[in-house]
């Protein structure tokens, strides 16, 4: 069995329920970094978007301060994403059990797990999400320099730049749809939400969405019950 | 200008050779774009440069600097080959049909009478054979082989288009096309306009290049017409006011010449000034001489001036050279003998030739005191600037006083444009600081050195002592009282010569033109050509009525134009023989059977009758001149000569490669480059550019940021031979001085083809210096030679030879 | 002549159009007024031009612009390019006409074309930054501007320019605030050959029209007039000697057009984005309506305990 699955820092805690610890603290705060970058840009890129949506502009500022931070905050995205990258890539290489979900998706959006094959630490769901945003979020700050007229103006011709401003836009507006379902997913799918807030799930919700994770960590604990307080 | 701006308009045919009407006078040139608009008018440009003006031309023509003469003579010998001459004017306008004295011949470049060790011709066989009755003998049927049409006629034969082209280097084809096109201005229902400025003049042998166009327009019938005319635009807004009032050394106002020292009393001063006419019945208007001259002096020393003293004649300074002009101060300086220098609204460390030469002059001066609106670098000629102005201040003694002045537009006065019109301004601003105005630090230096003669008197105190200065406050003299003196007042009453009992003008009163000037010192008149500028109409310079009836460009209720409001000089000549307009469609005045009358005050006695009277009043013959006499020093005809520097060996008399009679001082002479030297091998030429105005514009933001920086144009030919880059460093340098200077590498410019050689040009702008907002730069005048021409002295800035090399230089 | 420009009055004026003028205002909706004014053009005749840059001068002095003394790289073009003080420049090409093999000058002033459709508009994201008033003029309103570039991006002449100082967008406003008390644009009024003239758009092409018999009387049989169809017209029109080549004038797009990147860009991309977030989410929330909750079972809780406790698991 491929230890692919497991990152540094999952940990499984015997207990009434079992507490399962999802992601570090580390990878936490790299998230949530990342999360607050992508709302902001999210924000400030659609007041530039779209005309109906240029009072969004209001909440950095103004229209200049919205253009001048905008890219900044992109810079913040990147490599907080790239952290995030580093930190999951392994974990989201794709699998045979994910053709297999992916051909199951009716059951997935249906709440059938039961019809599922046993999954690792990420569904084929979440890797969709995370290999589309990485290369998203690369297309984006690429595009992104080329229209950053601040700095970088002279570097590229106004036909190049135009191919820029829209790229940036279409990859924007997929991002920010990636980023509804991931955020949906989340919501949906309950006792998830806790994984990036306190860092752990409950042994149930891995039982019931990533079992093969929690075998594989199962699999690494020592014999014997769990000295492990209850989870209110 | 014998015409006016305006009157560009009417023109048929535009020729700008000798200037760059649309670089240099770019609102002037507006009328150009008049004439091509209304009336389909053709511009024709030849320069060595295919310049801002050859970009709106229909035909360009290239020439080398220093060639006009030989191009013009082209065309005379084209029309006259062509029987291209419009015949009724040539004959009755002009000397064509006078005879010329025995001995009078020219040979190997020489005209009769040369004297090698002056310098100087004996021009005593330049002239008309004067027969019995004291008249010029004329042959009308120019058949006699001395009269000036077949003098000429052989004068030009040399002057074949093959010949043009070897000289020029205007191909052939191009020559020939431009001749047609002038040629058919010889039509009196076709004129053109020859428009030419600092281009022609700006030679050893300028004066002359002007004359080539001047007999050319004559032979077309283009001299008083509407739409022809000689038109010399000036380089300054007001300089040709400066010639008018006389700021030349050997001048006084109104064209009136300062006595020589040969000349020691107030008789023999007079007697070379009779201007007998030379044929019967003519004007010869300067017989009037004397009222002006006497009404001058009224001028200057008011009642200390009387017949009995001659009108104070002993007072005027007398020369003993012909000139002190700035080539002569400079030269004056330089051996020691001239130790103070007063220098009003003049830039000479950046103006006149040969840097090097001016700079070290001005480090022997006691004392220089610069009156100007600006920071000159005349002002600041011991300030070092790097390899700009390479000079040791530790070594320089002269004391130099700075004197704030205004600028035109924070003053009131009058400006005298190229079309003669003064036209009055007024201050547009308040002056910054201590500027003063310069009448004000003149009347306040004027009554210091007053009080300083009158108190401790010394020698020769007259003239300043009595000098008339009636001014209301003494010390700050305003712009319309010196224009009513300049205007002339009676001092008695003038009555009419011809009725004593009639008042002209009553004592006390403005006079209303020069007419009613007197010698008898009962009028005084600053200068008599402006008289009538401010009258007792009031000041008739600032009239600004746009009437034009008939729309013929003449304008007469705007401003006013000297002589007594004539917009068009010689306008008699716009008509035949008989009074009638040449081309009725562009009628000036007309003999209406009793009287001269039109759209132009008559340049004539209105009463004057056409068959008796010639046109040109101010010349004793009353007849224009295409044989000048011995008015000019180095010829009767133009002829071509080489500038003293050239790249080649005169074609047309190799035995005499440049003006003989130019000026030159012998210590210059050893500092001019060999014809075709190899050392020097390409020829320069400096200009202007549309972006400044001399050294005055750098000072200023918007025009440095239009031309930041000093550079040189050169071919991409003579690029590729030097291998120089586009706006790469490049040193030029001639045999007095070196420039460094961005390379701007155009297809404006192209090798010619001069006598069977390939003639590279170095075209230098002459904007730039180390004062002011623009980027610190060398002019031109490093490496200009010091040689005058022959006649009124402007140094030739326009023909010179250098070398040119790519360098390193960091970037400012 | 063309009848000058007068000059001005020095009684106070009321400005003869304004905010209520405006048929185009950017990232808005606005509802044009029912008149329209006389459409206002200024023609460039580049066969009148002597280069001398008057205009230039007098566009930075009435905007009171101030401009960097730059160096000489050896052209006449100074400065080298517009920048957001240099709102017009003379652009220089020596251009040997093949047929006649004669040098031709060919000294094209460079500015904003004030486009009937213009892509600037189009393409800016701030509301009302650049309006186009009824009589054809394009104006960038700096308060409102927010520096995005984006117009540059829009115009298919490559003329706005940033302000590295303001961090504004800058370019001709045709002298909006002299034509609305009646004056023309500081450059037509400096010209002194009156190359550039300005008056009504129907009066400039009936002046081009005697301009262009002129020059093909001359032997340019090609000189025509520029106001390209492709973006609608423009307020800002050239005669060329060489209509057939306006590239050959320093780069004159032979037939300009908001891009279709732009045009994408601003159009369907705009509303298409939109719909897919739109849709992004309203899947969520009518899946999360039909399907509810994905909740933990005490089962799977148990069978995790289980596990943990190393007791095998049974289904």
């Amino acid at each position: 069995m491929s230890a692919d699955d497991i990152e540094p820092g999952d940990a499984i805690h015997r207990g009434h329920p079992v507490i399962v610890d999802r992601y570090t603290k580390g990878a936490r705060i790299n998230h949530w970094i990342t999360a607050a970058s992508l709302v902001l840009l999210a924000l400030s890129g659609l007041a530039l978007f779209h005309p109906k949506l240029f009072f969004l502009t209001g909440l950095f500022g103004g229209g200049q301060t919205t253009r001048m931070i905008h890219p900044w905050i992109g810079v913040v995205l990147f490599f907080s994403f790239f952290g995030l990258f580093l930190r999951f890539w392994k974990a989201n290489l794709w699998k045979r059990e994910d053709g297999t979900w992916l051909a199951r998706i009716r059951d997935v959006l249906t709440g059938h797990e039961e019809r599922l094959p046993e999954l690792g630490k990420y569904n084929a769901g979440q890797k969709f999400v995370f290999w589309s945003m990485s290369a998203l979020i690369l297309v984006l700050i690429t595009s992104g320099v080329v229209i950053w007229d601040q700095y970088f103006y002279e570097f590229t011709t106004i036909e190049q730049k135009r191919v820029a401003v829209l790229v940036h836009a279409i990859a924007a507006v997929l991002a920010i749809s990636v980023w509804i379902i991931h955020v949906y997913a989340a919501i949906w799918v309950r006792g998830t939400i806790r994984a990036m807030t306190r860092g752990s799930v409950t042994g149930g919700w891995a039982w019931r969405h990533h079992r093969k994770w929690l075998r594989e960590l199962a699999a690494k604990l020592p014999n014997g019950r769990s000295k492990t307080t209850h989870a209110k | 200008m014998t015409n006016s701006w305006t009157d560009i308009r009417n023109t048929d045919l535009v020729v700008i050779m000798g200037g760059n009407a649309a670089e240099a006078h770019p609102c002037g040139f507006k009328w150009v774009t008049e004439a091509k608009a209304n009336r389909g008018a053709k511009l024709i440009v030849v320069d060595p440069r295919y310049t801002r003006s050859a970009a709106v031309s229909d035909v360009y023509a290239p020439i080398r600097q220093g060639a006009d003469i030989a191009f013009l003579l082209g065309v005379i010998r084209y029309c006259i080959e062509n029987d291209k001459v419009q015949w009724d004017y040539v004959k009755a306008f002009t000397n064509a049909a006078y005879i010329v004295k025995d001995g009078f011949a020219f040979e190997d470049g020489l005209f009769t009478g040369y004297d090698e060790k002056k310098r100087d011709y004996d021009k005593s066989t330049w002239d008309y054979v004067i027969g019995a009755d004291g008249y010029a003998v004329v042959d009308n049927s120019l058949e006699n082989p001395r009269c000036v049409w077949n003098l000429l006629k052989e004068h030009v034969s040399v002057y074949t288009p093959e010949m043009v082209e070897r000289v020029c280097g205007t191909p052939k084809a191009k020559f020939l096309k431009i001749a047609e096109m002038i040629a058919e201005c010889s039509s009196p229902t076709k004129t053109m306009t020859s428009m030419y400025a600092l281009g022609w003049t700006q030679h050893s042998k300028g004066s002359q290049n002007i004359r080539a166009m001047a007999m050319l327009q004559l032979i077309l019938g283009n001299i008083g017409v509407r739409g022809g005319g000689m038109n010399a635009l000036r380089g300054h807004s007001n300089i040709q006011g400066l010639t008018d009032v006389g700021l030349m050394s050997n001048l006084i106002p109104g064209y009136m010449n300062l006595p020589t020292e040969k000349e020691v009393d107030f008789d023999a001063y007079m007697k070379t000034r009779g201007f007998k006419p030379l044929r019967p019945g003519q004007t010869s208007y300067w017989q009037n001489y004397k009222k002006f001259f006497v009404s001058f002096l009224k001028s200057m020393y008011g009642a200390a001036a009387t017949p009995a003293n001659h009108f104070a004649y002993d007072w005027l300074p007398k020369l003993d050279v012909p000139f002190y002009d700035v080539l002569r101060a400079f030269e004056l300086m330089h051996q020691g003998k001239m130790t103070g220098y007063f220098c009003q609204g003049f830039n000479p460390l950046q103006s006149f030739p040969n840097r090097k030469k001016i700079s070290d002059s001005l480090s022997k001066l006691k004392f220089l005191v610069v009156m100007d609106p600006l920071d000159t670098e005349t002002a600041r000629f011991w300030e070092k600037h790097g390899d700009i102005n390479d000079v040791d201040p530790a070594k320089i003694a002269t004391e130099v006083y700075q004197l704030p002045s205004t600028c035109f537009a924070e003053d009131d006065g009058s400006l005298t444009n190229s079309g003669r019109w003064l036209q009055w301004h007024w201050a547009g601003g308040t002056a910054p600081a201590e500027a003063k105005r310069d009448t004000w630090i003149l009347a306040q230096l004027h009554l210091r050195l007053k009080q300083l003669y009158r108190e401790e008197g010394g020698a020769f105190a007259d003239p300043i002592l009595n000098l008339e200065w009636p001014y209301a406050d003494p010390g700050d003299p305003t712009a319309e009282e010196i224009a009513k003196e300049i205007n002339g007042k009676a001092l008695g009453v003038v009555k009419d010569p011809a009725d004593p009992t009639k008042v002209l003008v009553e004592a006390g009163k403005l006079v209303p033109s020069f007419a009613a000037l007197r010698d008898d010192g009962s009028t005084a008149c600053g200068c008599w050509i402006y008289s009538g500028c401010f009258n007792e109409n009031g000041n008739n310079m600032a009239r600004r009525d746009t009437t034009d009836p008939d729309n013929t460009g003449a304008y007469l209720k705007w401003a006013f134009a000297w002589p007594v409001n004539r917009r068009i000089l010689y306008n008699r000549a716009s008509a035949d023989i008989n009074g009638k307009a040449w081309d009725p469609s562009r009628k000036l005045i007309e003999w209406d059977g009793a009287k001269w009358s039109g759209y132009d005050v008559p340049d004539i006695a209105p009463t004057a009758k056409p068959n008796e009277v010639g046109p040109f009043i101010m010349n004793p013959e009353g007849v224009s001149r295409l044989f000048v006499r011995g008015m000019m020093r180095d010829g009767p005809f133009p002829a071509h000569y080489e500038p003293f520097e050239s790249p080649v060996i005169n074609p047309v008399s190799p035995r005499m490669q440049s003006n003989p009679v130019a000026r030159i001082f012998q210590d210059d002479l050893r500092q001019f480059a060999k014809a075709g030297s190899t050392e020097f091998p390409f020829a320069a030429t400096s200009y202007r550019l549309t972006e400044h105005f001399h050294y005055w514009t750098k000072h200023v933001r918007v025009n440095a940021v239009l031309q930041p920086e000093f550079f040189v144009e050169i071919s991409e030919e003579l690029a590729a031979l030097r291998k120089i880059k586009l706006g790469g460093w490049v040193r030029v340098w001639s045999k007095r001085g070196s420039v460094r200077a961005k390379a701007v590498v155009t297809k404006r410019i192209r090798p010619l083809i001069c006598d069977g050689k390939a003639v590279h040009i170095v075209g230098i702008p002459l904007h730039w210096g180390f004062t002011g907002v623009a980027k610190e730069g060398f002019g031109p005048n490093a490496l200009t030679p010091f040689v005058g021409d022959a006649n009124i002295e402007t140094p030739e800035y326009k023909a010179f030879l250098v070398n040119i090399e790519p360098i390193d230089w960091p970037e400012a | 002549m063309f009848p000058p420009i007068p000059n001005p009055t020095t009684k106070p004026q009321r400005p003869t159009f304004g905010a209520q003028d405006l048929i185009r205002r950017s990232a808005s909706t606005i509802t044009p007024p029912a008149q329209r004014q006389t459409e206002v053009a200024k023609l460039i005749d580049v066969s009148k031009c002597i280069g001398c840059k008057a205009c230039q001068a007098a566009c930075l002095e009435w905007n009171d612009l101030t401009e960097e003394v730059g160096v000489n790289v050896g052209v006449y073009d100074n400065p080298h390019d517009l920048t957001a003080n240099t709102l017009t420049l003379m652009r220089f090409t020596e251009w040997v006409n093949p047929e006649t093999d004669n040098l031709e000058w060919l000294i094209r002033k460079d500015g904003c074309m004030h486009c009937e459709d213009p892509g600037c508009l189009k393409a800016c994201p701030a509301p009302g930054a650049i309006v186009q008033y009824s009589n054809g003029i394009v104006d960038f309103d700096h308060d409102k501007c927010i520096g995005c570039g984006y117009c540059v991006k829009g115009c298919p002449f490559n003329i706005p320019r940033i302000s590295e100082v303001t961090h504004k967008a800058a370019k001709c406003t045709l002298c909006s605030d002299r034509v609305a008390v009646g004056q023309g644009p500081a450059c037509a009024k400096a010209c002194p050959t009156q190359a550039i003239v300005f008056g009504s758009k129907d009066e400039m092409k009936t002046h081009a029209e005697g301009r262009i018999a002129d020059l093909k009387s001359r032997g340019y049989a090609n000189a025509g007039l520029y106001d390209p169809p492709g973006v609608g017209g423009t307020h800002v029109m050239y005669v060329l000697h060489h209509a057939d080549k306006p590239e050959i004038y320093a780069g004159l797009p032979n037939n300009p057009r908001i891009s279709p990147i732009v045009e994408a860009w601003k159009g369907v991309t705009k509303y298409a984005g939109l719909a897919v977030i739109g849709f992004a989410a309203a899947f969520g929330f009518v899946h999360h309506l039909i399907a509810g909750p994905n909740r933990v079972s005490d089962a799977d809780e148990n069978a995790a305990e289980r596990l943990a406790d190393g007791r095998r698991w049974r289904s």
